[in-house]
């Protein structure tokens, strides 16, 4: 199932809309560099808040496209993570290191505009 | 002499192990002799008892006046399940009974102590009764054995049962009473852990952070250890998961309160603490947190 990717402002927000085989993450990882490129994004948040499960290969593949949009110069957030999700990604290890999160959608938004504002002044 | 009896113990047993009706019917008809002879000799057995548990020096936390009445009741049910032959109401009874005498601090060792005696004294009173003829002893020990064997295990166990009720109920309470997440300011939590963090604990410390962190909305979390006084290994992962778990929803955790002691271990052992933010003690950490938060807390101008 393939995740929508909206347009608001210079950010670009992706909502996972139900579990993501390891095909949809790649095809997910390749949409969102594209859109980072074609509409300049300043940021990108990706609210994985429908998500109950997170496995490795879908936090390494969520830390590969945090780190590549990045050398973009475009900062991610990841938001929604479940409490059990948290913890059993902890439990696992997958801790998602060096990638922003943030509680939700609207968490996302203030830390990145923030972020922009300091940027700016 | 001694073939003699042999041979008799086997036509008794012949006569008796002769078919499933007969049997019980035999069974049925000797517990109701035996419970006559209970039911008439209830005073002296009843009292006999009492002597025998306090000798004995059970129930030593009772007077003599509730292991009396007590003692009463319980004789009561033990006829009445010898003579129905249902253990419910004494089950009942029992857990009635262990309701009662746990909070007192009676331990197991009285409960079956005093059932057990109840048991010889009765065992005793049969033999004295039936001393004359061997084999109608030898029928009546047959079906009271059982049936008082059933009675002790229905009453052990069923102290033994309440007994882990209470104590499963008071870990509950103890576990919930022990982490408290509490919210100090808008979107600031503070936990303050206190006692012992094992494995289950820090399990549930860290779901119930979770879910604090997701209801209160919080970006910050102050994690106040001062409380804890021993940290090994892995009560310091269980804590760095925790940190970690929470920053997976978004919110820093500052952990503060770390005693010398403690630092002292860490650092022994090696731990990775890279990741976490500590501050000295608790209202240091708060006072961070407002920074975090972008609280500025002013004192009010003396007014004159």
């Amino acid at each position: 199932m393939e995740v929508p990717i909206l347009k608001q402002g210079g950010i670009l927000i992706a909502t996972v809309q139900a579990a993501l085989t390891d095909a949809d993450l790649l095809q997910l990882r390749r949409a969102l560099i594209e859109r980072v490129v074609q509409m300049r994004s300043r940021g990108v948040i990706l609210d994985v808040t429908a998500l109950d499960v997170m496995d490795s290969f879908a936090s390494r593949t969520i830390r590969e496209i945090a780190n590549m949009i990045r050398l973009r110069g475009t900062e991610t957030v990841i938001v929604g993570i479940q409490p059990e999700v948290a913890f059993a990604m902890v439990q696992l290890g997958l801790t998602l290191d060096g990638v922003a999160t943030a509680l939700d959608l609207e968490e996302g938004l203030y830390y990145l505009n923030r972020k922009f504002k300091r940027a700016a002044s | 002499m001694v073939p003699k009896r042999d041979e008799d113990v086997v036509v008794v047993t012949q006569d008796t192990a002769d078919d499933g009706t007969p049997r019980s019917e035999t069974t049925t008809r000797l517990l109701r002799e035996l419970v006559a002879h209970l039911r008439q000799n209830r005073t002296s057995l009843r009292e006999e008892w009492v002597q025998r548990i306090t000798e004995a020096q059970l129930l030593t936390a009772m007077t003599k006046e509730e292991i009396f009445a007590e003692a009463t009741s319980v004789y009561d049910s033990y006829v009445a399940a010898l003579e129905t032959g249902t253990f419910e109401a004494l089950q009942n009874y029992a857990r009635n009974l262990s309701e009662r005498i746990i909070p007192r601090g009676v331990e197991t060792h009285e409960v079956v102590g005093i059932v057990l005696l109840l048991r010889d004294v009765l065992a005793r009173s049969l033999f004295a009764k039936y001393q004359g003829d061997f084999e109608e002893l030898n029928r009546i020990l047959d079906a009271y054995e059982p049936a008082a064997n059933r009675i002790a295990n229905t009453v052990a166990v069923g102290f033994v049962q309440e007994r882990e009720r209470v104590i499963r109920q008071q870990q509950e309470a103890i576990r919930e009473l022990s982490t408290p997440v509490l919210q100090v300011r808008e979107r600031l939590l503070i936990l303050p852990i206190i006692g012992v963090i094992d494995a289950q604990r820090a399990r549930q410390l860290t779901e119930q952070l979770l879910r604090g962190v997701r209801s209160n909305r919080a970006k910050v979390v102050v994690i106040d250890i001062t409380g804890v006084a021993a940290m090994d290994a892995t009560v310091a992962n269980h804590l760095v998961q925790t940190v970690e778990a929470s920053r997976l929803l978004g919110a820093t955790v500052i952990v503060t309160g770390l005693s010398p002691e403690i630092a002292h271990t860490l650092v022994t052992i090696g731990v990775d603490l890279s990741k976490m933010n500590t501050v000295g003690d608790l209202q240091g950490g708060i006072e961070q947190a407002e920074r975090l938060l972008g609280y500025k807390v002013a004192m009010m101008a003396e007014n004159a």
